[in-house]
C-alpha cells in the first residue's frame, strides 16, 4: 500500500468542493430562459379528478403553461413502469395498476401531481398554482396493509382485486413444515418494520432543456443512475431515443436509494419543456419529498422458528405483509422478495425455511429501496426472533447465535443466496470483546441500583451486495442487468481520466477509485480524475445502490486498468528495448526489473498519441474499457452490540455504548468505510428510536416535516467503536464486499434487543419512542 | 412567500406607528416563528415590522429583587448571561434548551411569549416565577397574558417591551424534549417564591396551553422535595395526546418533571 494506495485513509478530494460550497448540485444551474415548474398535488388521499380549471391561473402575471394529466396522456407519454417481474404462488404475474406521470382521472395518494404550472419564477408559478381550481370528487381511502385486504375495503385499483400485487413463496414448505412438526421449541413473534422517509439532504430537481433543431433534450437530475433514467425515459416514456436524451447527474446531494427512480417529476419536465419551447426547471422542497420521494421498509410479519431439544434451528415460518403504496415504484416488487427473504437464513444454518410475501396497494406514498432495501427487514426479523428464543429457550443470546453459525463455506441456504466465505465467530467475538460483554451482569446491577434500566442487545446481520450478477437476477424477473462499465484514459501528458457507470452522491468515489489507480500505477491521486454522472461522457453504467460501487464498479475499473498496463508494458517494452514480460509499474514509472533501465508513464502515454514508435501493428492510443458482470452477490456480516439505559421515569433510552464489527472484505479507505458505517448506524438507530412516516386511516400523513418527523441528530447518537474482521471476498479479485447498508441493515436489531432486555419485556415495536418505552414497562 | 413590505423600527414608537399605518402588519423579530410561517404561505403580512434592531428593546437589568429581560433579547443571550445565571438559574437553564443553536442566536423572549406556543418554554418560567409582562401599553401579569393555545391578552398593535421577572428563593425547570422538533414533549417550572409561594407550571402538556399544576403546588407547600409528588395523582384528561405522546405519558411526565425539577432547583 502507497500513500494514497489502496488501504490508505486518504482525505476526500471532493470535500474542498463540497465544504467551501462550490458543490454544483441541480438547483444551482441556471439556463438561459429558463422557466420554474410548480406541481399542484392532490390534498386528498384518494379522490376522482373532475375537473381542472386553469383560466384565472393563465391570466395571471409571468405565466407560461398550465399542463394537466390528461394532457401528458393525449400526448402518450408512458405510464411509469415497474422493473422486476414478481409471479404470484399461483402462476400469475404480479397485478399492476396504472400509474401516469400526472393523474388525468384519480388521486391515489396525498401529493400525487394532478397538473404543473410554468411560470417565468417559481414563485410566481406557485402564486398562479393557488388560482387553478381543480374539482376532486372525494373517495374512502385505506393506509393500513391489514386494513387494505379485509373485504370491503377501498379499492385502489382495478387490476388488483382485494389490493393485492401479488402472493409470492420461496422455500420448502413440506420441508419446514416437518421440522415444526418434529420440534422440540418452537418461537413466535409478531413484527411490524416501520415505514421510513429517506430524506437526502438535497430534496430531487430537475432541468430539461429541449433543443428543437435537433430534437433533443438535455435533462439535469438528482439521479444515482443516469443512464437507468435514460433508458426508461427513452424506452418507456417515450419521450426520446436514447441518442436525443442526455441525462445529466452532476454533484447529488445524498440518495440512500429514493434517487435511483425515475420520478414524475423529470417525465413532465422533460414533456413540459418541449411543450413550452423553454428549459423548465423544478426543485422540490422538504414537504413535496416527505410526500413523494419513495418511502422504504413498512412490512408487517409473522415469523416462527424451530428448535430441536439441543436449541438447533430446524426451520423457519414467515408471513410478511409489504405495504407497496399506491402504485409499484421501479425497483419496489423486487425489495419484499428477492432483497428480503433470500436474506431469511441469517447467519444461520437453517435446513429448511418458507417464507411467503403478500404485496398490498394503500393510498399512501409509494415505498422502495431506501438503504438496505429489504435486507434490513430480513435481519431485523432474524435478530429479533434469535434474541426472543434465547430469552424463551433461557440462553445467552450470543451463545444461542454462536452454536447456530454457518462455519462452512460456501454455504447454500434454502433460499437461493450461497454464502461464499465469511467468519461470523470472528466478528461475534471481536465485538464481544470491544463491549465487555463478560462485565456486563456487573455493570447491569449497578445500573439497576440507581435505578435504571440497563440492557444489552446483539445483532449479528448478513447481507447480499455487490449487486448483482445479471443472469441470475435475470432469471428472477429483473428487467435489467447489474454488471458495471468503466473506461480508463491515459491522456498524452500522463493524467488519467476514469470514466465509470458508477455514480457518487456522497460516497467518495472521486477518492476511493483514484485510490485503485493510485495503487497499481504508483502516480498521486491528483494526476487522476474520476468522470461520472453525464450520459454524454460515460459509457452506459449501471449507477449505484446496494453497496455495488467498490465491488462490481471498481472491479469493471480494475479490468479496464489491466487492459490499459498490458498495452502500455508493451510500449515500454518497446521502447527500453526489453522483454514485455521484464517490465514493471513502480512509482508511475515502467521499469525492467533488475535494471535501473526505466520510463516514466508520461513517456509511455507521449508514445501511445504520438505513435512514431509503437511496435509493429499497434493502435495509437492508450485508451481502454471493460464491462464487469459479478458471478456473485458478496456477503458482508457482522455483529453490532448496543448496552443501553432505560430511564424508567420518562422511557427514554440512551446509549452506554455502541460496538460495531463488520466483515467488509477489503478496505479501500478505512477512513470513508467508518463514514459509511456512522451513516448506515445513524439510520439504523434512527429506525430504531426515532423514525415512522405515520399516516392517518383516512391516508393523511401526519409526519410531513421536521417537526413532526423525527430525524436522528448527533446527540441522539452515541461515540460509534468501529472494528473490522476480515475475510477476502472470492467473487472479485479485489477481494471486496461493500460496506454502504451494513449500519443500517444491522443496527435496528441491536437496539431493540437491548431495550427490551433492560425493560424484561420483549413485544416493542418500532421506534422505540419514549412514551411506547414507558407504556410497555407500565403495561400490565 | 407573498409579496410583502419589510420596515426596520428604530423605536418602539415608530414601530407602533408603522403598525398603524399598514393594513394587515405584524411584528418582526426573531423570526423564527413568523418566517416560517410566511414561507409556507400560512401568513400574509403586508407589512412586516423588524423589532430585532430597536435598542431600547434589548437587554438584561436587575434592580433589586427584579430581573428584568426587555422583549427582543434573544434566547441565547438569556441562556449565556451572568446575571441570569446568578439570579435566576433555571431561567438561564430553560433558555439553553430552546431548540438549537440558531433557533437560540435569532429567536427572542417577546416574540416566544407573544406567539404563546403551547409547547414553548418560555412561558412556563414566566407562570411559575410570577413574571410580569410590559408593553408600550400597560403592564400584564403572566397570570392574565397567557389566554390559551397561541392566544394571549396582547391586543393588536401592542408591542411587548421587556418581562420582569420577581427573584425567587428557589427554582428549577426540567424539559422532557418533542423527539423531533425539540420544543417541550411536557416541561415543568416550579418555583419557591421569596414570600414563600409555591408556583409550579406545566408546559407542553396541556390542550389549553402553559398552566399551573396546583395538585403539585399543595404536595411541595407540605415538603419541598421530590418526594412528596410521588403520592400526587394527575388526570390525563384535557391533556394533549400526539403521536409523540399519549395523555397518559404526558400526565406522567408532569409528576416525573416536577419530580425533577424539585431537585435540581437552586
Ligand atoms: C427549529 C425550531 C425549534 C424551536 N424550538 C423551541 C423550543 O424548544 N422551545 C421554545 O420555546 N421555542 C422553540 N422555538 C420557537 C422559538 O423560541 C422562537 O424564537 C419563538 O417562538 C418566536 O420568537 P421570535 O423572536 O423568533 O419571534 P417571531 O417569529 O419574529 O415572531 C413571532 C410572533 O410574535 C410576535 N412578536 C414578536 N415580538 C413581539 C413583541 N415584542 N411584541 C409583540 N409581538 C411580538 C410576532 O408578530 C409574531 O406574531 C423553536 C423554533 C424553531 C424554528
Amino acid at each position: 500500500m502507497g500513500v494514497e494506495g489502496i488501504g490508505a485513509s486518504v482525505v476526500r478530494k471532493e470535500d474542498k468542493r463540497f465544504i467551501t460550497g462550490k458543490g454544483r448540485y441541480v438547483d444551482d444551474i441556471k439556463l438561459q430562459g429558463m422557466t420554474h415548474a410548480h406541481f399542484i398535488r392532490s390534498p386528498h388521499a384518494h379522490a376522482k379528478v373532475k375537473g381542472i380549471d386553469s383560466a384565472e391561473a393563465l391570466k395571471m402575471p409571468g405565466v407560461v403553461a398550465v399542463l394537466t394529466g390528461q394532457q401528458i396522456v393525449d400526448d402518450k407519454v408512458g405510464n411509469l413502469i415497474c422493473g422486476w417481474a414478481i409471479t404470484s404462488k399461483d402462476g400469475s404475474p404480479m397485478k399492476m395498476g396504472a400509474w401516469p406521470a400526472m393523474a388525468p382521472e384519480t388521486v391515489r395518494f396525498v401529493g400525487q401531481a394532478v397538473a404543473v404550472v410554468i411560470a417565468e419564477t417559481k414563485n410566481l408559478a406557485r402564486d398562479a398554482a393557488e388560482a387553478v381550481v381543480v374539482d376532486y370528487e372525494e373517495l374512502p381511502a385505506v393506509a393500513d396493509v391489514h386494513a387494505a385486504i379485509k373485504a370491503g375495503a377501498p379499492q385502489l385499483h382495478p387490476e388488483a382485486p382485494g389490493n393485492q400485487v401479488y402472493d409470492w413463496v420461496i422455500g420448502d414448505e413440506g420441508a419446514t413444515d416437518a421440522a415444526f412438526s418434529k420440534a422440540a421449541n418452537v418461537v413466535k413473534l409478531d413484527v411490524t418494520n416501520n415505514r421510513l422517509a429517506p430524506n437526502a439532504m438535497e430534496p430531487r430537481a430537475a432541468i430539461a432543456d429541449y433543443d428543437s433543431a435537433e430534437e433533443h433534450f438535455t435533462l439535469y437530475t438528482t439521479s444515482q443512475n443516469p443512464h437507468v433514467a435514460r433508458l426508461v425515459l427513452s424506452a418507456f416514456y417515450n419521450i426520446a431515443p436514447e441518442h436525443k436524451l442526455r441525462v445529466i447527474a452532476p454533484d447529488v446531494g445524498g440518495g440512500f436509494g429514493s434517487k435511483i427512480f425515475i420520478y414524475p417529476e423529470e417525465m413532465v419536465a422533460l414533456w413540459a419543456s418541449k411543450k413550452v419551447g423553454r428549459p423548465v426547471k423544478w426543485t422540490g422542497d422538504r414537504t413535496e419529498a416527505f410526500l413523494t420521494d419513495a418511502h422504504g421498509r413498512d412490512h408487517v410479519t409473522h415469523a416462527e422458528m424451530a428448535f430441536d431439544a439441543n436449541n438447533n434451528i430446524t426451520g423457519l415460518k414467515v408471513k410478511t405483509y409489504a405495504n407497496f403504496g399506491a402504485y409499484m415504484s421501479l425497483f419496489s416488487s423486487s425489495v419484499p422478495t428477492y432483497l428480503y427473504a433470500t436474506l431469511l437464513s441469517g447467519q444461520y444454518n437453517i435446513p429448511a425455511i418458507h417464507a411467503e410475501v403478500i404485496g398490498v396497494y394503500t393510498n399512501t406514498t409509494p415505498v422502495d429501496a431506501y438503504r438496505g432495501a429489504g435486507r434490513p427487514e430480513a435481519s431485523y426479523l432474524i435478530e429479533r426472533l434469535m434474541e426472543t428464543a434465547a430469552r424463551q429457550l433461557k440462553i445467552d443470546p450470543a451463545a444461542l447465535r454462536r452454536q447456530n453459525f454457518i462455519t462452512q463455506f460456501p454455504h447454500q441456504t434454502p433460499v437461493i443466496m450461497a454464502y461464499d466465505t465469511g467468519d461470523f465467530n470472528a466478528s461475534l467475538d471481536a465485538a464481544m470483546q470491544a463491549i465487555d460483554y463478560a462485565g456486563f451482569p456487573a455493570r447491569k446491577a449497578k445500573a439497576n441500583a440507581g435505578g435504571k434500566l440497563r440492557g444489552i442487545g446483539v445483532s449479528c446481520y448478513i447481507e447480499a451486495c455487490g449487486i448483482a450478477p445479471s443472469k441470475a437476477v435475470g432469471s428472477l424477473g429483473a428487467g435489467v442487468g447489474l454488471w458495471e462499465s468503466a473506461e480508463v484514459r491515459v491522456n498524452p501528458v500522463g493524467t488519467i481520466e476514469i470514466l465509470t457507470g458508477s455514480h457518487s452522491h456522497g460516497q467518495g468515489h472521486e477518492t476511493t477509485f483514484c485510490q485503485l489507480v493510485a495503487e497499481r500505477l504508483g502516480v498521486p491521486i491528483s494526476q487522476v480524475s474520476i468522470v461520472h454522472g453525464d450520459t454524454d461522457k460515460v459509457q452506459f453504467g449501471m449507477g449505484t445502490y446496494g453497496s455495488r460501487s467498490a465491488a462490481v464498479g471498481l472491479t469493471a475499473i480494475l479490468k479496464a486498468m489491466e487492459k490499459m498496463e498490458a498495452k502500455a508494458k508493451k510500449i515500454a517494452a518497446h521502447a527500453l528495448e526489453a522483454s514485455e514480460a521484464d517490465i514493471v509499474i513502480e512509482n508511475g514509472e515502467f521499469k525492467v526489473t533488475g535494471t535501473d533501465k526505466a520510463i516514466a508513464l508520461p513517456m509511455v502515454a507521449l508514445a501511445a498519441y504520438t505513435a512514431h514508435n509503437l511496435p509493429d501493428g499497434m493502435e495509437p492510443g492508450l485508451k481502454e474499457s471493460a464491462f464487469y458482470d459479478p458471478t456473485n452477490f458478496t456477503f458482508p456480516a457482522g455483529a453490532y452490540i448496543c448496552e443501553v439505559e432505560v430511564d424508567p421515569g420518562t422511557g427514554k433510552t440512551s446509549f452506554v455504548n455502541f460496538v460495531a464489527a463488520d466483515d467488509f472484505g477489503r478496505l479501500i479507505n478505512p477512513m470513508i468505510v467508518e463514514g459509511q458505517v456512522h451513516g448506515g448506524l445513524a439510520q439504523g438507530i434512527g429506525q430504531a428510536l426515532l423514525e415512522h412516516a405515520i399516516y392517518d386511516a383516512n391516508g393523511q400523513p401526519v409526519t410531513a416535516s421536521f417537526m413532526d418527523y423525527s430525524m436522528p441528530r448527533a446527540d441522539d447518537l452515541p461515540s460509534f467503536k468501529l472494528s473490522h474482521t476480515t475475510t477476502l471476498c472470492p467473487g472479485n479479485p479485489l477481494g471486496i464486499k461493500g460496506c454502504g447498508e451494513a449500519g443500517a441493515i444491522g443496527a435496528s436489531a441491536a437496539v431493540i434487543n437491548a431495550i427490551t432486555d433492560a425493560i424484561g419485556k420483549n413485544n416493542l415495536e418500532m421506534p422505540a419512542t419514549p412514551d411506547r418505552v414507558w407504556r410497555t414497562i407500565h403495561a400490565a | 412567500m407573498y409579496q410583502t413590505t419589510y420596515h426596520r423600527a428604530s423605536s418602539v414608537d415608530e414601530a407602533a406607528a408603522l403598525f398603524a399605518k399598514g393594513s394587515e402588519a405584524k411584528f418582526l423579530a426573531g423570526g423564527q416563528t413568523l418566517l416560517p410561517v410566511m414561507k409556507q404561505r400560512l401568513a400574509s403580512p403586508s407589512d412586516v415590522i423588524d423589532l430585532g434592531k430597536i435598542k431600547e428593546l434589548i437587554g438584561i437589568e436587575v434592580s433589586g429583587d427584579t430581573l428584568t429581560v426587555k422583549a427582543a433579547t434573544p434566547h441565547y443571550d438569556v441562556a449565556t448571561s451572568d446575571a441570569v445565571k446568578k439570579a435566576i438559574p433555571a431561567l438561564a437553564y430553560l433558555a439553553s434548551l430552546i431548540g438549537d443553536p440558531a433557533v437560540r442566536y435569532r429567536g427572542t423572549i417577546g416574540g416566544s411569549i407573544a406567539n404563546n406556543d403551547p409547547a414553548a418554554d418560555y412561558p412556563a418560567a414566566l407562570l411559575a416565577l410570577g413574571a410580569t409582562v410590559k408593553t408600550n401599553k400597560r403592564s400584564i401579569a403572566a397570570e392574565d397574558f397567557f389566554k390559551g393555545l397561541f392566544t394571549t391578552a396582547l391586543e393588536d398593535g401592542e408591542i411587548i417591551t421587556s418581562v420582569s421577572f420577581p427573584v425567587p428563593q428557589k427554582a428549577g425547570y426540567a424539559k422532557m424534549p418533542h423527539p423531533a422538533s425539540r420544543f417541550a414533549l411536557t416541561a415543568v417550572f416550579v418555583a419557591q417564591t421569596k414570600t414563600g409561594e409555591i408556583r409550579v407550571a406545566a408546559t407542553g402538556a396541556s390542550q389549553s396551553g402553559v398552566m399551573r399544576v396546583s395538585a403539585i403546588e399543595a404536595a411541595l407547600k407540605a415538603n419541598w422535595s421530590p418526594s412528596a409528588i410521588d403520592g400526587v395523582s394527575i388526570s390525563a384528561s384535557n391533556l394533549l395526546s400526539d403521536i409523540h405522546g399519549t395523555a397518559e405519558y404526558r400526565a406522567n411526565l408532569i409528576k416525573v418533571m416536577a419530580q425533577r425539577a424539585v431537585a435540581a432547583a437552586s
